[in-house]
């Protein structure tokens, strides 16, 4: 399968996306939150007319700007290494990627652009009301594009709603509402804005944490942290409950992820969940691979059981009924999705075959048949498939995916016990004389950046070898380009985002020094 | 019509008078975007990231031939 495409061109292509969407990721999920929290002070500001709350809502304003200002286009680039690197997929996709991506096009140059306007010049201008009217839609515009972009995302785990057309090799949307609806997509928007909404909050409580170390504004810091604190232990439980949604969705349309996450090779009854673990080689393999085993773990019993179907007696399939297959537990061997994924194939080719000979009725039967049900449910789903050269190809880097989803569930925990000890001190007014706990919160700033690029890695790592869940693998999307050029771009990037980064840093550690009262 | 050139005329101000009584972080800002986006546009887009299957193909037609191709040839790859 890779003699033909160059594995470092892969390789690098994926360092490459990898690079330019985590440096995206740093400013997104910020936007998303901080947007809200100004909301919500602007809206204390209106309600209570006191103006010390406009004061702190100017001051995370600003701060929102200067992460806005500088986040914006740098999505674009993911846009261009589509068109570049990964041309098979954006051929691929076809109009599934194209529709909501131009709904949030519009969605971010209408709502955003205009009242983003409204936010930082219609102080004193427009009426209160108008203003704050304004700073509500720059918030919803801003979660409703981040919405369109994790759809987009949602359809390469669950690709849905579409008819794979053999004229054009490419998928058709046939129902807007199937892919705007994925159950993916559904759990994936809850999920990731609120992990933005928690992100936010820790970066105001812990900068204004620092304000309270350094004994300056404290009136101001204490607001922001009673706001921010509320807003972030609310929603770090909605990350949790999100999250537990999200995974059991990944138990039903992504089962291989699911049970890489967990480490869990061999499937069973009454499975415990690893709260964690280490992992070493067992010395056993599956095909080639390396198969693993706990150093040591600590369970809770019976759990993952519950967790993924409401029973514990629920059979919870591990990575060797998906590769074998478990025809008494309704799983299909790998092998036989690869003979599936084939007669998919193979009509394809069928298809080449009638174009060349202008056999129109047969174009015609084909056309009908990658319209069919029964074929698109029970061959076409396999597509991708046909690609692999072994079963134990479907097995992604568990390594990476037990502890970048551990490590993620394990923040998400620590960041819940912050932002509940900052609430609770700061209403038995120990904040201030817990010192130690300030320097934990300013510390804690990094925990939600961290735990959300833990998460995309496990979700875009954990779907490997699919760039397209069963019907497209990495290899069949990349581009065939020099590995050389992908290189320097990647290095290119990492100098050019490195600097964008320091500007950013920068600037907003220089408004924060200067503090809200200028 | 008078209305509309008044709600235009307005509405220019507005951004003006908002660029013109920008604050010094505002304007620091605004040169990071730009120099960003001639990154971006101009740098990357032109000289970095061609579009494979735009360059390479004359028609949508040719697109589809050739990644029924690259997607039948299974064999190879």
């Amino acid at each position: 399968m890779t003699e033909y495409i160059d594995l470092s061109l892969i390789d690098w292509s994926r360092a490459q996306f990898a690079l330019t969407a985590i440096y995206h990721w740093l400013f997104v999920p910020l936007t998303l939150g901080l947007s809200f929290i100004v909301a919500m002070l602007e809206t204390l500001y209106v309600r209570t007319g006191n103006e010390e709350w406009k004061k702190i809502t100017k001051f995370w304003m600003t701060l929102f700007g200067i992460n806005f200002a500088i986040g914006v286009a740098t999505g674009i680039i993911l846009e261009f290494e589509f068109g570049t690197n990964w041309s098979g997929y954006s051929w691929f996709v076809g109009d599934i990627f194209g529709a909501p991506l131009a709904v949030e096009g519009i969605l971010a140059f209408f709502i955003e652009s205009t009242f983003v306007a409204v936010m930082f010049f219609g102080w004193n201008k427009v009426s209160r009301k108008f203003h704050l009217a304004s700073t509500w839609l720059v918030a919803i515009g801003a979660n409703l594009s981040a919405l369109w972009i994790l759809v987009a995302n949602s359809w390469m785990e669950n690709p849905t709603g579409m008819i794979f057309n053999p004229e054009t090799a490419r998928n058709e949307m046939q129902s807007f509402w199937a892919v705007l609806f994925n159950p993916v997509a559904i759990d994936k928007f809850l999920h990731t804005i609120s992990s933005g909404f928690v992100l936010a909050s820790m970066f105001v409580a812990g900068i204004s944490a620092w304000f309270l170390l350094k004994k300056r504004e404290e009136a101001f810091a204490r607001k922001s942290i009673l706001v921010a604190g509320i807003f972030g232990l609310l929603s770090s439980v909605l990350v949790a409950i999100t999250g537990d949604s999200s995974a059991r969705t990944i138990s039903k349309i992504e089962p291989v992820k699911f049970a890489s996450f967990e480490a869990m090779y061999k499937g069973r009854t009454n499975a415990p969940l690893a709260a964690f673990g280490v992992l070493r080689k067992s010395g056993e393999k599956i095909g080639t691979k390396n198969a693993n085993e706990f150093v040591f773990s600590i369970e809770l019993p019976e759990l993952l059981s519950v967790m993924t179907s409401g029973s514990k007696d629920a059979y919870v399939p591990g990575l060797l009924d998906h590769v074998n297959g478990n025809p008494d537990k309704g799983i299909i061997s790998t092998a036989e999705k690869i003979e599936r994924g084939k007669v998919a194939n193979q009509a394809l080719q069928d298809y080449r075959k009638a174009k060349e000979s202008n056999d129109q009725k047969k174009l015609t039967e084909l056309r009908t048949k990658f319209q069919d049900r029964d074929f698109r449910d029970n061959y076409f789903k396999y597509f991708g498939y046909a690609f692999l050269t072994a079963p134990e190809q479907v097995i992604p880097d568990v390594h990476g995916a037990f502890y970048s989803f551990h490590m993620m569930v394990i923040l998400g925990f620590l960041i819940i016990l912050v932002f509940a000890v900052a609430v609770i001190f700061l209403f038995t007014d120990k904040l201030q004389k817990n010192r130690w706990f300030l320097r934990v919160m300013v510390i804690s700033i990094a925990l939600p950046y961290l735990a959300s690029v833990l998460g995309w890695i496990l979700t875009e790592m954990g779907r490997q070898p699919w760039i397209i869940q069963n019907l497209m693998p990495v290899n069949i999307a990349v581009s065939h380009i020099s590995s050389g050029a992908v290189q320097t771009t990647f290095w290119l990037f990492a100098v050019l985002f490195t600097a964008l980064l320091v500007a950013e840093v920068s600037i907003m550690l220089k408004q924060i020094k200067t503090g809200p009262k200028h | 019509m008078n209305k509309a050139v008044s709600v235009i005329k307005s509405v220019v101000r507005f951004y003006t008078d908002g660029f013109q009584n920008m604050p010094g972080w505002g304007r620091k800002v605004w040169i990071v975007i730009l120099i960003k986006l001639f990154i971006i546009f101009v740098v990357l887009k032109i000289f970095f990231f061609p579009d494979i299957l735009k360059k390479g193909f004359r028609s949508d037609s040719e697109r589809s031939t050739y990644m029924r191709d690259q997607l039948i040839n299974i064999n190879s790859k």
